[in-house]
C-alpha cells in the first residue's frame, strides 16, 4: 500500500498577484492507478474572499473540509462577521492578497509568491518557479496559474482531468473550468 | 561508494512497534549512491544542447562544486578535440564515468576500424547495447545522448538504466528531472498553450511546436536551471552548457548558486 | 494534556503497520546557532524549510519568540518547534504575571526539557535556547528526548558540524557585540553553503542586557535569485477555458450585508465594546 496522501491523486496551486490571488485545483478522484471521478474538485470556499484548497487522501479532504466549515461558521455566528484568510482580522483592515499554505501537522508557509500542494507537487515547483512572475494583474495570473497546473498535472500520473481556477479580485471572484487532457 | 551495512531482515508484515530485534542479522552489499544533480537536453533544426549542473552530492553533504556530468565522445585527444557525439550521465556518478569511458572507447575504435566517424544513430543504438548488457547488475544512470544526425539536424537520445531509449526533442533527468520537464513540455512543445482568439469551444487551435532558435533555447536551460536551483537542494554551484553544431562542440559554464 | 489530538492514532497505526509510511512533515534540516558575548547573547539561523530533497519554503523563520528577552531558535520538524515555542512562551507568560517576576531563561529551558521528555522524543523539536534574565546572560540547547547544555557557543540542525567548526576556529572568549553577530552569520553561512539541509538567507537574534532585542530579520542575503533569461508571461486566451462563473460583490449583496472599511480606526469605533473604566 502506499502513502495516503498517495492514493487518491490530486494537486493544488495558490498564487499572488497584483491586487489579486489565484487558487486553482485539478479534478480527479482516484483509487491508487484507476480513476473514480473525474469531477472531484479540491477547492472550498469559506467566506466571500476566502478559499481553501486540500489535497491528500480523500476522505481527510472531506473531513477536514468539513470540520472547517463548522468551525467557520460558529465564527461567524459569534462573531458576527466573516473570516478573513491572515489572522482573526481587524474590521477595517486593508485587503491585501494572502496565500499561505500548511503541512499536514499545520507548520505554515508564509509565501509571498505562489503555494503547491498535491502529488504532483515536484511538477508545479518547477512550473511556478519558472513561469511566475510579480504583480500579475488578474487575466496573466488567470493564465500563468494555468498553465503551470496543467503542465504540472500532466507529468504526474495522479492528477489531472481537467482543473478549476479560481481568480480572487477585490470585488470580484471569477472561477472558471479548464480544458485540460482526460488521460 | 561502495558500503557495507548491517541489514535488519524484514519482517513482512508486523506491527510497527513490536517488531522483534532478534531477527537473523544479514550483510547486505550495497554498491550504488545517488550523487545527486540534474540533466537536460533540448535540440533544434541545426544544433542540440545538453546542459547539467556540476554539483556531486552524497546525502546532505557536497562532494565537490565541480564535477561536469556532460561529456563528449569519441575525440582525437583526451580533450575531446574533433568530437561530434556527446553524453550526459546523472546518478551514481562511478557508474557514469565507466559508461561515458566504455562508449568513448567504442566510438573511437569505430572509426579506427572503419575509418569513419560513428553516426549518432549507431552510437545511439551501441548505447542501448552496452546498458542492457548490465541487466542484472545495471550501470545506475540515466543517460542523454546528443548530436546531429545524418541530415545535419539535432537528434537527442534519452536512456533508462538498463537500455530502453526513444529519440525526442527535449529530456530532463536526474534528481529535478520532475521539475524542469513539465516546465519543458509548456515552453519547448507548447504544450496546454492555444492560440488566442483562432476559434470557438473545441475549434480553438492548439499553438504547434516549432524547433526553437539556438538564443531561445540557451535562454530556456538557463531558466529551468536557476528555477531547479531555488527548489531542488542537491541541484547548484555551476550550470554546464554543451551547444552542438555543425561547426563543432562549444562548452560554456555558468555560476548558479551555491547554498 | 491538552492541545493534542489522538482520534485519528489507532487509524494511522494500523496503517502504519501495514507498511504505510508515515507523513511527510516540512523539516527544517537547519543550522541555527548561539553564542554569548560581553553583555548579552547573539541567536542565528538559516531560513531554508525542506521536504525531502524539496524546497518546501525559501524565507521561513526559525527564531522564535518566547519572552520579550528570550528567545529560541528551532531546528527539526517545523511545526514541532513552532508550537512547542508558542507553548512554552504562553505557559512563560502565564508564570512570569503569577510570579511578577521576569521570567529566567533556566525557567524556560526546563519547561521545554520537561515537556520534549515526556513526548520521548516524538515531538521533534530541537532548540537553542538565549536570553537574558535577571541571574544574567543564558545560552542553552535542549534536544528533542529532552536532555540539555549549557555552553558559551553552541550550534544544531543538519549544518550543526559546519558552523561549529567556524565557532571551534574563530572564537574568542571576549566577544563584544558586533564581533558575536558577525561570528554567528559568519557559522550560518558554513551551513548554508556547506550543507544541502540549510540555506538562503541569514536572520540574527541579538539580546543584550538593558537593552530592548532587536530581531534582525534577513541579517544577510547571500542568496538572491538573478533576473530570468527569458519573459513567461503568456498572451491572454492561451489557456482554453470551458465555461466561469463571476461572483460579483453586487451579487453577494442579495445574500449578505457588505460594509468595506477604511483602514481608519475611528470607523469601526461603533463596534467596540463598552469596558467600564
Amino acid at each position: 500500500m502506499g502513502s495516503p496522501f498517495d492514493i487518491n491523486g490530486g494537486a493544488c496551486v495558490a498564487m499572488v498577484g497584483k491586487d489579486c490571488v489565484a487558487i486553482a485545483c485539478d479534478l480527479r478522484l482516484g483509487m491508487q492507478a484507476l480513476t473514480i471521478s473525474n469531477n472531484f474538485p479540491k477547492i472550498f470556499n469559506y467566506a466571500p474572499s476566502t478559499y481553501l484548497g486540500l489535497t491528500g487522501l480523500a476522505t481527510d479532504v472531506n473531513t477536514v473540509s468539513d470540520l472547517f466549515r463548522y468551525k467557520v461558521n460558529m465564527y461567524r455566528l459569534r462573531e458576527e462577521r466573516h473570516i478573513s484568510p491572515s489572522d482573526p482580522g481587524q474590521p477595517g483592515q486593508l485587503i491585501v492578497p494572502f496565500i499561505c499554505g500548511f503541512d499536514s501537522i499545520g507548520c505554515i508557509d508564509f509565501a509571498k509568491d505562489f503555494i503547491v500542494s498535491g502529488t504532483a507537487s515536484d511538477q508545479l515547483f518547477g512550473t511556478c518557479e519558472g513561469l511566475w512572475e510579480p504583480d500579475l494583474g488578474p487575466e496573466d495570473l488567470f493564465e500563468t496559474i494555468s498553465q503551470a497546473l496543467l503542465s504540472a498535472v500532466d507529468r504526474d500520473a495522479l492528477s489531472g482531468w481537467g482543473a478549476q481556477v479560481y481568480i480572487i479580485e477585490k470585488d470580484k471572484v471569477t472561477q472558471r473550468l479548464l480544458k485540460g487532457r482526460q488521460d | 561508494m561502495t558500503s557495507l551495512m548491517d541489514h535488519q531482515a524484514r519482517e513482512t508484515v508486523g506491527y510497527s512497534f513490536s517488531e522483534s530485534t532478534a531477527g537473523v542479522k544479514q550483510h547486505g552489499f550495497y554498491p550504488y549512491t545517488d550523487n545527486g544533480g540534474s540533466t537536460l537536453g533540448i535540440t533544434g533544426s541545426d544544433f542540440a544542447i545538453l546542459a547539467g549542473d556540476t554539483r556531486s552530492t552524497s546525502g546532505y553533504n557536497i562532494n565537490s562544486r565541480m564535477v561536469p556530468k556532460v561529456f563528449k565522445i569519441g575525440g582525437d585527444d583526451e580533450t575531446g578535440e574533433g568530437a561530434t557525439i556527446v553524453l550526459s550521465v546523472v546518478g551514481f556518478a562511478a557508474d557514469g564515468n565507466a559508461l561515458k569511458e566504455r562508449l568513448d572507447t567504442v566510438v573511437k575504435m569505430y572509426k579506427y576500424q572503419h575509418g569513419k566517424p560513428m553516426s549518432v544513430s549507431a552510437c545511439a543504438q551501441r548505447l542501448s547495447t552496452i546498458l542492457y548488457q548490465k541487466r542484472f547488475f545495471p550501470y545506475y544512470v540515466h543517460a542523454i545522448l546528443a548530436g546531429l544526425d545524418e541530415e545535419g539536424k539535432g537528434a537527442l537520445y534519452s536512456y533508462d538504466p538498463v537500455g530502453s531509449y526513444e529519440r525526442e526533442q527535449c529530456r530532463a533527468a536526474g534528481a529535478a528531472a520532475s521539475l524542469i520537464m513539465p516546465f519543458l513540455d509548456n515552453q519547448v512543445n507548447f504544450k496546454n498553450q492555444y492560440i488566442p482568439g483562432s476559434g470557438e469551444g473545441h475549434a480553438l487551435a492548439a499553438k504547434k511546436p516549432e524547433p526553437l532558435p539556438l538564443e531561445t533555447v540557451k535562454g530556456l536551460v538557463r531558466d529551468a536551471f536557476t528555477s531547479a536551483v531555488e527548489r531542488h537542494i542537491e541541484v547548484g554551484d555551476n550550470l554546464q552548457m554543451v551547444i552542438i553544431t555543425k561547426d563543432g562542440i562549444e562548452e560554456v559554464y555558468h555560476p548558479l548558486k551555491k547554498d | 494534556m491538552p492541545g493534542f489530538d489522538f482520534s485519528n492514532y489507532n487509524r494511522n497505526a494500523a496503517l502504519h503497520a501495514r507498511g504505510v509510511p508515515l507523513p511527510k512533515a516540512t523539516s527544517t534540516g537547519t543550522t541555527i546557532v548561539g553564542c554569548i558575548y560581553d553583555n548579552g547573547v547573539v541567536i542565528a539561523a538559516d531560513t531554508r524549510a525542506t521536504s525531502g530533497p524539496i524546497v518546501a519554503d525559501k524565507n521561513c523563520e526559525k527564531l522564535h519568540y518566547i519572552a520579550p528577552k528570550i528567545w529560541c531558535a528551532g531546528a527539526g520538524t517545523a511545526a514541532d518547534t513552532e508550537f512547542t515555542t508558542a507553548l512554552i512562551s504562553s505557559n512563560v507568560e502565564l508564570h512570569s504575571l503569577s510570579t511578577g517576576r521576569d521570567p529566567r531563561v533556566i525557567t524556560c529551558m526546563t519547561m521545554l526539557k520537561q515537556h520534549l521528555f515526556r513526548y520521548q522524543g516524538h515531538i521533534g523539536a530541537y532548540l537553542v535556547v538565549a536570553g537574558v534574565d535577571p541571574t544574567g546572560v543564558g545560552l542553552y540547547t535542549v534536544h528533542a528526548h529532552g536532555s540539555t547544555d549549557k555552553l558559551p557557543y553552541v550550534t544544531m540542525g543538519s549544518g550543526s558540524l559546519a558552523a561549529m567548526s567556524v565557532f571551534e576556529s574563530m572564537w574568542q572568549p571576549d566577544l563584544n557585540k558586533e564581533g558575536a553577530i558577525a561570528l554567528c552569520s559568519e557559522a550560518i553561512k558554513a551551513g548554508i553553503f556547506n550543507d544541502l539541509g540549510s540555506g538562503s538567507n541569514v536572520d540574527v537574534c541579538v539580546i543584550e542586557k538593558d537593552k530592548p532585542t532587536q530581531l534582525l530579520r534577513n541579517y544577510e542575503k547571500p542568496n538572491e535569485r538573478g533576473l530570468k533569461e527569458r519573459n513567461y508571461r503568456f498572451p491572454r486566451g492561451t489557456t482554453a477555458w470551458l465555461n466561469q462563473k463571476v461572483i460579483s460583490k453586487e451579487d453577494m449583496k442579495k445574500y449578505v450585508t457588505i460594509e468595506t472599511l477604511s483602514g481608519d480606526d475611528n470607523l469601526a469605533a461603533g463596534e467596540k465594546m463598552e469596558v467600564d473604566v
